[in-house]
């Protein structure tokens, strides 16, 4: 099965405190450190589990700038058979639309069985899976749990809904799937993996190679755009609520009920 | 001159059979068999790892003449001890009459050279007292394995069956050969008295001269038949005894002595990945750690079938006293299975390339060592352990095997050089809320000093741990220390790092940490870390000499530098644990214990397993993100042993411990009634300011 | 404005979600002018019921009934939409895993735009949308300007349009003959319910946490009170789970599990380094802990210094009392 995964280069906020800048125009990434976005590591994890076990070969692609190659090889050495990074300055800017374009673009080059995508990264949109399976015209699911090889035409998938519960569809490849963490456990990649791979060739593909109007992606083309980043109020430690206890459980009612925590 | 019997150099068996022709062919078969026995087990050692173990040769005689032939650490465990020392001692004694013996059997009264005369008289006697003490070291300890059966032998279900029989089977050999030759004195003593001849000296009392008593009234052809027999008897278990030892846990009659030769020397740093190459050539290795059996060196091998199943290791094992899948004398007994398996004796060798994780080693088992040392400081035999599962983590990284909640803390140690992925500029944070009494310097700002405090990542980030960084910097302060920090420079020192398998980042690390210290220019590194302690001490190259702040502080002490207020609660009781990296890896356990004695009026005990006795809390560094199966954490275990001395606070000197034992109070439903706290913290309470 | 407003109703046994009355309310933020339409698709009484139900809240109601539609399948749906939207569409979808499933596709083949995860709508501002959203598991937050004329799609956050319980009469309208074949490449088999006691406390919005505060293993009754009381799930700190009082799956932590709640009540718990470590996404935070000086208090919002057990059953009552 030919798999393609597509990734994302995304700030790591486990401990980062993700802070705006005082421009308000972006976040401060001055002491950000990187890495590939979480769930993206899970489907790359599960297109190489599928490829140990029924065969074929697993791509992973990226677009992005030359500091986006390093997470290219990152998951070559976890694995994956091929690289190829999406590069160019006319991407720069480009919206959600913009970028399954892109991919779009490259898949169209190629001959793809299964194409996956993490389930969001971190600005949490959510949508270039999907995206992308509608350009392509090729059915989708999102939230995807857990993937059970059928034959070469049909595959069996699990969604992850709300409650904890599992929806179970068949659907037919060619087909696009966003994967949800948890659907696996990645394997380990060390340093030493990293080094491995790390004169393998990585094929750079710009707007000239795949086809693209200068005018379609990138800012130029986005029909969504950030205005700005901004932190909404918030004050300093707790707010400690005093009273009687009566009242203090009224306020603290009123609270919750406002922040969604009561159901 | 007439013998009171015939000797079995002379006698004839069914007539015509000279009994010479036994002496002969049991000896030459017996040799015969065990010489390709031992070829047989040679075979995987010259398919194994390269080890160098000839440096220090001075060093290794020392190590074995101490513990090998004098036993050392034997009465540790005072009962087996004793018996050991007994049967050992006995070993080496009746080497020379064993032999003699054999070969009595081809030359009548065969005398070794330099055992003639009054030597050969006082041996005898001598050799007598140890025949008898063997006799009855065997009959207690058949006793106590049989009945007794002490619980650190027995065999859980899921290792296979018991191994008493083993060990009933060969003491009982051991007394055949003791009670074979008694007879065969007895029975020449019996009939040099019956007949008036001059009898050998027997010392009254002993074994033999007890046989020769009872069978004083015998006749004197049974004696000559029993004489004969038992001498023959003697040689057969003898040479059988000897073709048995390689077959199982008794291969370390013969391999311990070397083995002990051939010990580990330099404590703390473990084994580079391979021995030979040199750390910048790693990555040309193909693979990293032991994954299949031959990826372990010969020594480890030899380790393998030096294990004599005592059961020491596993009964000071806190992973194995909490329950975890871990048991460090399972390791050796399955690995030397595994050898005997696809080495075998008889038929082909069949060397496996698959791995042994997955097959007769667990992950978890093997993840599941904190590295204390414990099973290392209490072997008899000296085989190591933590080598072989640091290799073997090594070689499970680089399978991608790693638990998910180790992938987190490396992937953060690579990226931010702290397991908690926080960031580099807030490494020194901690020093903004010192009193302006303490003078720190921060060379990430420019600054410069004679000493390099090594803060190392839990003191530096965790809030609770930042005290005992305060701490630390006031009381070298005070101890006109001329220090300074390296703040966002310094990453983790890495121990864990390197002790999980992840060898290349710690190389990593280790240079990045090696440049910011050498770029400072100290002449002088301490921490209050035991962890980074030993790294820099042990596995770094090229640093300033390190030491520890408990050392500091004896000094300073010592020197006046400090002066200490009387105990601020004169009723509270104070022990001291020692940290594994602190005690057992780097042998520093008075210095703590010499600065809370400076202490007036401080009120300290020891609890029953202290110094290289002492219970791991559990483990530092990565291990605090590890999920273990366990019954219960070590650190609750440790903490009733605490409150069982009698004490009512716990005193550490490692923030990995002092997190560990917080943390068992609260589980162990002992707040308020016990409390923990850093010998810094506790020193600088009691700091006399001028 | 001339462009239509939509909202997409998910229901389920015949009840409409809460989302049905939010998305009203986001539709009155974008032009409140606009008469909005809410587009029901099922079959069979339950349908019907929902529709009903609707046309007390929405002044038209689109319904599409097909018996292959009883089971919400996004692909199948996607089509249907695509065959009963107009050109220029403004397209409202709850923000759940139906919503994420079939928007992005849904806005590629309206060739409208796509805004995902809005948390609040600012008005229309020529021929944009102004709408904010968050990044960074809702550390920051972005105003963002889509261009709607063409239409656009947008997914929308629960919780954050509060209804503000307005009625209407609207009328039924059947587009069920428009609604197309129904047919799609993704085909539905079964629903697996999650096994009781496999408690994901990840994907709860809410969680009530206790620590060594609670004091005893029965006390924890008093915890579980307050969470099926206001929906939460139950989870804890690691010196809970190795006590045995609750299992593992609960731990929250650095050797726990990560958790990204919206709400997050810690009862008890004293605000550990290892235990803040598992706490992501900057949940609303109330602490309730009888030490005044606990560290959690410097980095929840609520704080509460009381007696956790006498406290927490009074308000567990209170909210049993207003519901």
């Amino acid at each position: 099965m030919e798999i393609l995964v597509c990734v994302k280069r995304v700030p790591d906020t486990a401990e980062n405190e993700i802070v705006v800048n005082s421009k308000g125009t972006d976040i401060e990434r001055g002491d950000l450190v990187y890495s590939v976005n979480e769930w993206d590591n899970y489907a790359v994890e599960e297109a190489i589990q599928i490829r140990d076990n029924v065969g074929g070969s697993v791509t992973v692609v990226t677009v992005g700038d030359a500091d986006a190659e390093e997470i290219l090889r990152r998951e070559m050495a976890m694995g994956a058979d091929k690289g190829v990074l999406l590069s160019d300055d006319v991407f720069n800017g480009s919206d959600g639309k913009g970028i399954a374009a892109i991919l779009k673009a490259e898949i169209d080059k190629g001959k793809y069985d299964l194409i996956l995508t993490g389930a969001q990264a971190d600005d949490g949109a959510a949508q270039v899976g999907g995206m992308l399976a509608a350009m392509l015209d090729m059915p989708y699911a999102s939230l995807v749990n857990k993937i059970e090889i059928v034959s070469d035409k049909v595959i069996k998938v699990g969604r992850e809904i709300e409650g904890g519960n599992q929806e179970m569809s068949e659907i037919d490849l060619p087909c696009v799937l966003s994967i949800q963490t948890g659907i696996n456990e990645p394997r380990y990649v060390g340093i030493r993996g990293i080094r491995k791979v790390a004169s393998v060739e990585i094929p750079v593909h710009g707007s000239a190679d795949l086809g693209i109007a200068a005018g379609s992606v990138g800012a130029a083309g986005a029909k969504v755009k950030r205005v700005d980043y901004f932190v909404p109020p918030m004050g300093e430690g707790a707010e400690m609520l005093e009273g009687s206890s009566d009242e203090i459980a009224e306020k603290l009612i009123e609270l919750l009920k406002s922040k969604g925590g009561i159901k | 001159m007439e013998t009171a019997l015939i000797s079995p150099a002379k006698a004839w068996v069914l007539g015509f059979i000279p009994t010479m022709f036994f002496s002969i062919i049991i000896p030459i078969i017996g040799v015969a068999c065990f010489t390709y026995i031992i070829a047989k087990r040679i075979a995987p050692l010259v398919r194994s790892k390269p080890d160098p173990r000839l440096n220090n040769i001075k060093d290794r005689l020392a190590g074995m003449f101490k513990f090998a032939f004098a036993q050392y650490r034997q009465p540790r465990y005072m009962m087996a001890g004793v018996l050991h020392i007994v049967l050992f001692a006995g070993f080496m004694i009746l080497s020379l009459r064993s032999i003699t013996l054999v070969i009595l059997g081809l030359k009548d009264g065969f005398v070794l050279p330099g055992l003639g005369g009054a030597v050969g008289h006082v041996y005898g006697v001598l050799k007598d007292i140890a025949a008898t003490a063997v006799f009855l070291a065997c009959l207690v300890g058949m006793v106590r394995r049989g009945v007794f059966r002490p619980e650190r032998y027995d065999v859980p279900k899921k290792y296979g069956k018991d191994h008493t029989s083993e060990a009933v089977f060969v003491l009982m050999l051991i007394t055949g050969l003791v009670t074979c030759d008694m007879i065969f004195e007895g029975t020449q003593a019996a009939a040099q008295i019956q007949k008036g001849l001059p009898a050998e000296f027997l010392l009254p009392g002993m074994g033999a001269w007890m046989a020769a008593g009872i069978l004083s009234g015998t006749g004197l052809p049974t004696l000559q038949n029993l004489h004969l027999g038992a001498f023959f008897l003697h040689n057969l278990i003898f040479f059988f005894f000897l073709c048995f030892l390689p077959l199982g846990k008794h291969f370390h009659v013969i391999t311990s002595i070397p083995n002990v030769f051939f010990m580990k020397l330099k404590k703390g740093a473990i084994k580079p990945v391979q021995w030979g190459v040199d750390e910048n050539k790693l990555d040309e290795l193909k693979s990293f750690g032991v994954k299949k059996f031959e990826d372990f060196t010969w020594k480890h091998m030899l380790d393998f079938y030096s294990c004599a199943d005592c059961g020491r290791c596993s009964d000071q094992c806190p992973a194995n006293a909490v329950k975890r899948p871990l048991s460090p004398r399972f390791i050796s007994i399955k690995c030397r299975d595994y050898a005997f398996k696809n080495y075998p004796i008889r038929g082909e060798m069949t060397p496996k390339d698959e791995h042994l994780i997955g097959t007769i080693l667990s992950e978890d088992e093997i993840w599941s060592c904190t590295t204390c040392g414990a099973c290392e400081a209490e072997c008899p035999i000296f085989i190591e352990y933590i080598d072989k599962i640091v290799d073997l983590r090594r070689g499970m990284v680089d399978e991608g095997l790693v638990p998910q909640s180790l992938q987190k803390p490396l992937k953060a140690l690579e990226k931010r050089g702290n397991p908690w992925g926080k960031m580099e500029k807030k490494r020194a944070e901690w020093t903004k809320t010192l009193p302006g009494t303490c003078d720190i310097k921060l060379f990430e700002n420019g600054d410069e000093a004679q000493t390099l405090y090594f803060v190392d990542s839990i003191t530096s980030y965790d809030d609770r741990m930042q005290n005992i960084a305060r701490s630390t910097a006031c009381l070298l302060s005070a101890a006109g220390e001329d220090f300074g920090i390296l703040g966002k420079d310094e990453k983790d020192s890495g121990n864990e790092i390197r002790r999980f398998g992840e060898e290349m980042l710690f190389q990593d690390i280790k240079s990045h940490n090696t440049e910011a210290i050498l770029s400072t220019g100290v002449t002088k590194i301490i921490t209050a870390d035991p962890h980074a302690f030993n790294t820099l001490k042990n596995e770094y190259t090229g640093l300033p000499p390190v030491e520890h702040i408990s050392q500091t502080l004896t000094r300073s002490i010592k020197d006046g530098l400090i002066r200490l207020k009387p105990v601020e609660d004169e009723t509270k009781v104070y022990t001291y644990h020692d940290p594994c990296y602190l005690g057992r890896h780097n042998g520093i356990y008075e210095d703590p214990r010499e600065a809370l004695d400076a202490i007036p009026g401080l009120k300290r005990v020891d609890m029953l397993k202290s110094r290289d006795r002492s219970f791991c809390c559990g483990g530092g560094g990565l291990m605090l993100f590890y999920e273990p199966e366990e019954e219960q954490r070590m650190g609750v275990l440790r903490v009733q042993m605490a409150s069982k001395a009698g004490a009512n606070v716990i005193v550490t000197a490692c923030p990995f411990c002092l997190v560990n034992m917080e943390d068992a109070i609260k589980v162990a439903g002992l707040e308020g009634k016990m409390e923990a706290i850093d010998l810094c913290e506790l020193i600088e309470r009691h700091l006399q300011t001028a | 404005m001339t462009q239509q407003i939509f909202a997409y109703i998910s229901h389920k046994n015949g009840t409409a979600d809460d989302s049905a009355f939010e998305l009203i309310v986001a539709a009155k933020k974008i032009d409140p002018a606009v008469a909005v339409t809410a587009i029901v698709c099922g079959a069979g009484a339950e349908l019907d019921a929902v529709c009903t139900a609707m046309t007390g809240v929405y002044p038209e109601v689109w319904k599409v009934a097909n018996p292959v539609l009883a089971y919400p399948n996004a692909e199948i749906l996607r089509g249907v939409l695509v065959n009963i939207l107009p050109a220029g569409a403004i397209t409202l979808v709850p923000n759940d895993t139906f919503g994420m499933d079939l928007s992005p596709g849904l806005s590629i083949k309206l060739n409208a735009a796509f805004v995902p995860d809005v948390v609040a709508i600012e008005g229309i501002d020529g021929a944009n949308l102004k709408a904010i959203r968050q990044e960074f598991g809702g550390q920051v937050s972005t105003h963002i300007l889509c261009d709607i004329s063409a239409g656009v799609v947008m997914n929308v956050r629960s919780g954050c349009f509060l209804s503000d319980d307005s009625k209407a009469s609207g009328a039924v309208v059947d587009k069920s003959g428009q609604a197309g074949d129904c047919k799609a490449k993704r085909r539905f088999i079964e629903t697996v319910v999650a096994e009781v006691g496999d408690v994901d406390i990840t994907k709860s919005d809410v969680l009530v946490s206790v620590g060594r505060g609670i004091e005893d293993q029965e006390n924890i009754g008093i915890a579980q009170e307050l969470a099926d009381a206001i929906g939460a799930v139950v989870s804890c700190s690691r010196p809970i789970v190795d006590a045995k009082w609750l299992e593992k799956a609960r731990q929250v932590g650095t050797s726990g599990k990560t958790v990204k709640p919206k709400v997050y009540i810690a009862l008890g718990i004293s605000g550990s380094f290892q235990h803040m470590g598992g706490i992501k996404g900057n949940p609303f935070m109330v602490a309730i802990n009888k030490n005044a000086k606990a560290p959690i208090f410097q980095v929840a919002d609520i704080g509460i210094v009381t007696d956790l057990l006498e406290f927490v059953p009074e308000l567990t009552e209170k909210i049993k009392e207003m519901k």
